[in-house]
């Protein structure tokens, strides 16, 4: 039961650091998905990564190290905006995607429909400003 | 009504775990400020099922963890992905329904499926989502319809179009 200046148990501390250490990694994974990946629906997935993965266990290790006070409550807080807004940028990225033209990128030997993303994808035209 | 008031003590334990002050002025600055609000909100008719779903908030209790771990263990999985080499993607573009039966629960259900690395919901109409899936695994893991049923729970849509069908997003 090590406590350090402030007189907390250093225990947490580490809890902590080591939450946010992995959300950085995560963070950097989709990163390099984003980078990796072929186009623009399947860099979504690295993206996503990001604000789920990387924003989710970062915020959670700064809880953690905030310890039960007010600043845990208001990190909840964006921690929710987060998970309910970046679905809907996520969402706006693939409307917007689709009404201008692309085509989601489909290798063969799956059970896609690829005709029907392609007709969904061409119905947009008058949207593209 | 219910709902109004609802709104309005939400807004007040907003305000004050935001501003962590408990001084008389502020505290009627806030009373003011949440009536404002919540009457402008009444008025523009913005109160109800979808904008302050307040019927099965317990039931949504149990659904976050739930979703919290498939989120980790997506991202643990896609994470794999990304370092491969060669990356094993075989993107593809999949239809699934939504067995809730309220457009509600179809966001939610969408939302929740962005939400899981692996998944991205690129379109939603009258219950049936359209969803680009990153990898063989993660399309056949959508398809078994395991969120899907969760989300209906949640819901409450298996018994009926209960009372408004409210989730638990505010």
């Amino acid at each position: 039961m090590d406590l350090d200046l402030a007189g907390n148990l250093v225990i947490w501390d580490m809890i902590g650091w080591a939450l946010m250490s992995a959300g950085a990694l995560f963070a950097a994974i989709g990163v390099i998905g984003i980078i990796r990946l072929p186009d623009v629906f399947t860099r979504m997935h690295g993206a996503g990564m990001v604000d789920t993965g990387g924003a989710g266990l970062i915020l959670l290790g700064l809880m953690v190290q905030a310890g039960p006070t007010l600043v845990t409550v208001k990190l909840i807080l964006i921690a929710a905006f987060i998970f309910f807004t970046s679905p809907a940028a996520t969402h706006a990225v693939a409307r917007a995607a689709l009404n201008g033209g692309v085509t989601p990128l489909v290798e063969k030997g799956t059970d896609h429909k690829k005709t029907k993303a392609r007709e969904k994808g061409g119905d947009g035209k008058s949207s593209t400003t | 009504m219910l709902r109004a008031f609802s709104l309005g003590f939400v807004l007040l334990v907003l305000w004050g775990l935001l501003s962590g002050l408990m001084e008389p002025f502020l505290m009627a600055l806030a009373v003011a400020s949440v009536l404002v609000v919540v009457l402008i909100s009444r008025r523009m008719d913005v109160i109800d099922h979808e904008g302050h779903p307040i019927q099965l908030g317990w039931r949504s209790i149990f659904y976050w963890p739930w979703l919290f771990w498939e989120i980790l263990k997506s991202n643990l999985l896609i994470a794999r992905v990304i370092l491969g080499q060669p990356m094993p993607i075989l993107p593809a573009v999949i239809k699934v329904k939504g067995s809730q039966k309220s457009e509600l629960g179809h966001v939610i259900y969408g939302n929740s499926i962005t939400l899981t690395p692996g998944t991205v919901t690129i379109g939603l109409e009258r219950g049936e989502l359209t969803v680009h899936a990153l990898t063989k695994g993660t399309a056949d893991d959508l398809k078994s319809g395991g969120m899907d049923r969760r989300v209906t729970a949640m819901m409450g849509d298996e018994k009926k179009y209960a009372a408004g069908a409210g989730g638990g997003e505010p």
